[in-house]
């Protein structure tokens, strides 16, 4: 059994050079151990919470190794409820080394993978939902995955989900009624009633799932595919785009033949741009390996950007080939090349020009709005973003369904209550208010160092 | 000195099946009641089952107990509830001869051997080294024991009431135990204090019977127990019961008196069971009902008293009276005993353990409504198990106990131990979640092999019901390769509004359809090969039933049984005895109180605690990895 009396560190900002990195140390011992290797105006340890501090990082051999802000966290106004300081300093590696090692020098243990939030947990700051949003808040590369995290992490999905409980238990409770005191003189609830409230109830769950497709695209960004033919493009409108995006994350490397993989933001989503190098089999056994990546990247976009040029006109044998992998609905019809003004313009969804940036605004337009619907979520929408929520839900409708299916086929109350039951477990699983060890372990393992 | 092994006091329900159920298992029992001719005496209305409380007796007499076999020697009107409704929630209830009743409980305890009954009172017990050692009786003398059962119901400190009048007694009648809580606090126990009450008992010639709505019994009736003489049940004449109801003018009568309810003018401090409330509650909580139900129950064929059910009150006794007056068919009424309500001290049951060894003294056990439940069957329910678990400590054999997916006793003590009711607590279908598999019709599957393990349960049984087992895998087995042509079950289907075959279907198929029964079809049933198993489904329709509920609730059973494998997982991570809730500062303050009192055994239990919040859980749950 190991209690929260040990003192932990670690790097809270990404590893890498950055301009500057945070060092994040929680637990008792928090503040006595900056006091020995940090010299400011003042002691940490006699400091207020919420107050930050000049000063600099001196190792024991009277080294000075950094210029830092401390900022201080008395427990419980702390993330992990616990005392807590958070050091800024320079981003270089060498000096957040040097700073670790002198704390693990004064009694301070290197913390394990996602032990901020498993003690934030633990000390009732977050509860189980929020505690996976802080995951995702630590994996979100954009805004709008920030804002379905934060959405999360405010608790408008479990407020969602415990009323809908709530509805579900006072309907089974209802069904019991009639179970347990059938003797008595009351007024049962008529089994259409019941119908009627559980339909309400899936209706209510079938609206939070929609949201996943959004919260999805928040949290994980939009895969999408370029597909046309050689030249018409393709590269250029990347690389505009690329321009474009504030934030470059990375090129997945390869070859040529391989799918080129790119990150954009745009309008704050996520953007993971596939861009393929050709859907067609070919005899080249080199191209082929390429040919199966890039079709299994189209069957997996979620929007495929179908590029042609108006010189050479709308390639129908490509599309065609392109509906075996995916669907009409997911693919935007792109005229490139509308600045040479000459040519076959046919009816596409857009027209653009990669090179003068012509009616890329409309192209970005586009794509949000098949990426995430048309649907307009406010800051107040419950969205599910998580994986394991949404397959909760499904779970729930689907037990609800089949208590549907008992009323239907006549049978008494208890069989519907089975159902009723487990669906509420179900609910209940997302909110924590019944949890299991797998469950626990899951969310644990998904957390990051030092976050 | 005397000695005994287990030491039972009290001689209602729980001391009855923990007195005989510990002397079967080769213990010397004593039985301390202060009454002889009081044992198993009904004190409130004269019935025996109900929704989930039938299948509670059921139970008990698949471990063993006496239960079912004295309700169905006592019976004079038996009913299955629910029998509209689906298997699970099928009940038995009955209507028993108050006095046979005591007659057949008396017949049970004296002619169990190594069971001597003591018509006295305990005075003191004793302990060393909180372990118990002997107790002291009222006559001075003092006896020497390993184990004693403490069920001594409503008696302790008993006070009851009728209107602004207060009198001490457990019982009408019946005198209370005084001082007794008192030892036991001092010793560390902490006592609550609870409420139940009764109703008025009128006379039978003043009732208009022609008046009243007619509440037959099943004909034929079943008896509770399977160890019942069919060839001589039922043992008594069977009589019906009546219906009557109050009205609005009833009400304003009993609203006269409500400035001298013992209820509503805080005379009453203890805690009454909210689904059994008084008439006067009744009348205050759902002002919008105009009127309430009543049952007239005959206390006995040949007692005159009637006991109406619904009517429980604690009012003045004038107002009882002038309010019985104006209800249909009590014009001439005369009320022979008012109602009243009784107040008395109860131990909160996080005191004792899953075994009903309390956790403070170990040879110490309490059951029945000393831990806060209410009803004969649910007192039997945990004396039975005391009992037992009294013998098994005494012999060095293994605890007992029944986890909630196997029996409704599971449920009933779990809850009382994890949720330490501050109400009366009374057991209800809806409190166990795996309802679907405990069912009074496989009671005996569940719980013969304890009942058979402990001695309980003779060899003959068991070995039967094992048979029957058998016989209805290889009926599924039978039914699952079965088929039956169009030719042969087409008219069947049209008669029962099912639509017909066009190819030949599987027995196992056809009885999944709601609409047909094993009964309508199985004389269609092939006679070669596998012939035996359709005569033995014949000659034993218990077993058809059986068989008939599992296969066309197959689908339910089945998402039931994942769901126990699911809680199991829970149930099975142990919690060590001594593990220091308090020094886990991570814990929610209620959560750590209620840890800390109860000391669950395993996670399972910790998360049925109420105020223990899922993050305890998992806080434990993390705990116990590291």
């Amino acid at each position: 059994m190991i209690l929260i009396e040990d003192t932990i560190t670690a790097l809270a900002t990404p590893a890498g050079v950055g301009a500057l990195s945070i060092i994040r140390v929680c637990g008792p011992l928090s503040f006595e151990a900056t006091d020995k290797i940090f010299k400011g105006k003042k002691l940490i340890s006699e400091s207020d919470s919420h107050t930050i501090h000049y000063g600099k990082i001196i190792s024991l051999d009277g080294e000075q190794i950094d210029d830092v802000l401390v900022s201080v966290f008395r427990t419980p106004h702390s993330y992990t409820g616990e005392d807590s300081v958070e050091i800024s300093t320079h981003g270089s590696q060498l000096i957040v080394q040097k700073i670790i090692s002198l704390f693990l020098d004064n009694g301070v243990r290197l913390a394990e993978p996602g032990e901020f939030t498993k003690r934030a947990f633990l000390n009732g700051r977050i509860d189980l939902a929020q505690a996976e949003a802080v995951a995702d808040i630590i994996n979100s590369r954009s805004d709008a995955s920030l804002r379905g995290a934060r959405n999360q992490l405010n608790g408008l999905l479990s407020q969602k989900v415990d009323s809908l409980r709530e509805e579900l238990i006072t309907t089974s409770s209802l069904i019991e009624l009639e179970l347990d005191f059938a003797e008595e003189e009351l007024e049962f609830i008529s089994l259409s009633k019941v119908a009627e409230s559980i339909s309400n109830i899936i209706y209510e769950i079938s609206e939070l799932l929609k949201t996943y497709s959004f919260g999805r695209v928040m949290r994980d960004g939009v895969n999408a595919a370029l597909v046309g033919k050689p030249n018409v493009g393709k590269s250029s409108i990347l690389n505009y785009m690329l321009k474009e995006s504030r934030a470059i994350v990375s090129e997945i490397p390869g070859t040529t033949r391989d799918v080129i993989r790119e990150e954009v933001v745009i309008d704050g989503i996520l953007y993971k741009l596939f861009d393929t190098a050709g859907i067609r089999f070919t005899e080249d056994i080199i191209e082929k390996e390429g040919v199966f990546r890039s079709r299994d990247a189209v069957k997996a976009a979620d929007v495929v950007l179908f590029i042609n040029d108006i010189e050479t006109g709308f390639s129908l044998d490509l599309y065609n080939e392109l509906l075996e992998l995916t669907s009409d609905d997911r693919i935007i019809k792109v005229l490139n090349k509308v600045d040479l003004m000459h040519g076959e313009h046919f009816n596409a969804d857009v027209k653009i020009s990669a090179k003068t940036g012509l009616g890329m605004n409309e192209l970005y337009h586009l794509l949000n709005e098949k990426a995430i619907g048309s649907s307009n979520y406010s800051e107040k929408t419950a969205i599910v973003s998580n994986l394991r929520h949404f397959e909760a839900l499904k779970l729930a409708k689907k037990q609800l369904e089949s208590a549907l299916v008992s009323i239907d086929e006549k049978l008494s109350g208890e069989f519907i209550a089975v159902d009723l039951r487990n669906a509420e477990n179900s609910l209940s699983e997302i909110i924590g208010k019944v949890t299991n060890d797998d469950i626990l372990n899951n969310i644990f393992s998904k957390f990051c160092i030092g976050k | 000195m005397r000695y005994f092994d287990v030491i039972v006091v009290g001689g209602g329900h729980a001391g009855i099946e923990a007195s005989i159920a510990a002397a079967k298992m080769g213990c010397s029992v004593a039985l301390i009641t202060m009454e002889k001719e009081a044992i198993g005496r009904m004190s409130c209305n004269p019935a025996i089952g109900g929704s989930a409380k039938g299948h509670l007796v059921h139970e008990i007499d698949s471990l063993g107990g006496a239960m079912g076999l004295i309700a169905d020697k006592a019976g004079i009107q038996f009913r299955t509830l629910n029998k509209s409704k689906g298997p699970a929630v099928w009940a038995g209830r009955s209507q028993s001869d108050r006095k046979y009743y005591t007659i057949e409980a008396i017949k049970a305890v004296s002619e169990t051997p190594n069971l001597e009954i003591i018509e006295d009172s305990l005075m003191d017990v004793f302990e060393e080294d909180k372990k118990i050692t002997g107790i002291k009786i009222k006559s001075g003398e003092e006896i020497k024991c390993k184990a004693v059962v403490l069920c001594s119901g409503t008696f302790l400190n008993g006070l009851m009431h009728t209107g602004m009048t207060s009198t001490e007694g457990g019982r009408y009648g019946e005198q209370a135990s005084k001082g007794l809580t008192e030892s036991f606090t001092r010793m560390g126990f902490v006592s609550g204090r609870l409420k139940t009450g009764t109703p008025p008992r009128l006379h039978k010639d003043s009732i208009d019977w022609d008046k009243l709505e007619v509440q037959p019994g099943d004909d034929p009736p079943l008896p509770f127990s399977r160890r019942t003489d069919k060839s001589k049940f039922p043992y008594l004449r069977q009589v019906p019961c009546h219906i009557t109801y109050t009205d609005l003018e009833v009400h304003r009568i009993l609203e006269t008196g409500f400035d001298k309810s013992p209820l509503f003018t805080g005379v009453i401090n203890g805690v009454g069971p909210r689904y059994c409330p008084s008439i006067e509650d009744k009348i205050v909580r759902f002002a919008d009902k105009e009127r309430h139900q009543l049952f007239l129950e005959p206390e006995g064929l040949d007692d005159d008293l009637i006991y109406i059910n619904g009517f429980s009150t604690s009012l003045p006794v004038d107002v009882q009276y002038k309010a019985l007056k104006k209800i249909r068919g009590l014009e001439n009424v005369n009320m022979v005993r008012p109602g009243y309500a009784v107040e008395y001290d109860y131990f909160p049951p996080y005191q004792v353990d899953l075994t009903l060894e309390t956790k403070l003294i170990e040879g110490l056990y309490f059951s029945g409504q000393i831990n806060g439940t209410s009803g004969y069957e649910e007192a039997a329910g945990q004396g039975i198990i005391a009992g037992i678990n009294a013998a098994l400590k005494i012999q060095k054999r293994k605890e007992f106990v029944l986890k909630r997916s196997e029996a409704y006793i599971g449920v009933l003590i779990d809850d009382l131990v994890g949720k330490s009711t501050n109400e009366p607590y009374r057991m209800f279908t809806s409190r166990a979640e795996h309802r679907l598999l405990i069912r009074q019709d496989n009671a005996d599957r569940r719980l013969y092999k304890y009942g058979y393990e402990f001695g309980l349960i003779s060899k003959e049984l068991y070995d039967e019901m094992k048979v029957n087992e058998t016989s209805i895998a290889v009926a599924k087995e039978f039914f699952t390769k079965t088929k039956l042509t169009p030719e042969i079950i087409n008219p069947i289907l049209e008669n029962s509004d099912s639509s017909k075959l066009q190819f030949s279907e599987t027995v196992d198929k056809l009885l999944k359809r709601p609409e047909i029964s094993l009964s309508s079809i199985i004389k269609h049933l092939p006679r070669n090969g596998k012939s035996e198993i359709v005569e033995t489904l014949e000659k034993n329709p218990i077993l058809a039933e059986q068989l008939e509920i599992e296969i066309k609730y197959e689908g339910y059973i089945k998402r039931q049984e994942e769901l126990v494998l699911k809680m199991d997982k829970l149930e099975d991570v142990q919690i060590p005895l001594n593990f220091n809730y308090v020094k886990l500062k991570t814990l929610s303050a209620e959560g750590r109180e209620k840890l800390n009192k109860i000391k669950p055994r395993s996670i399972g239990q910790a998360s049925r605690i109420s105020g223990v919040t899922p993050s305890d859980i998992s806080v434990l749950l993390v705990y116990l990895k590291n």
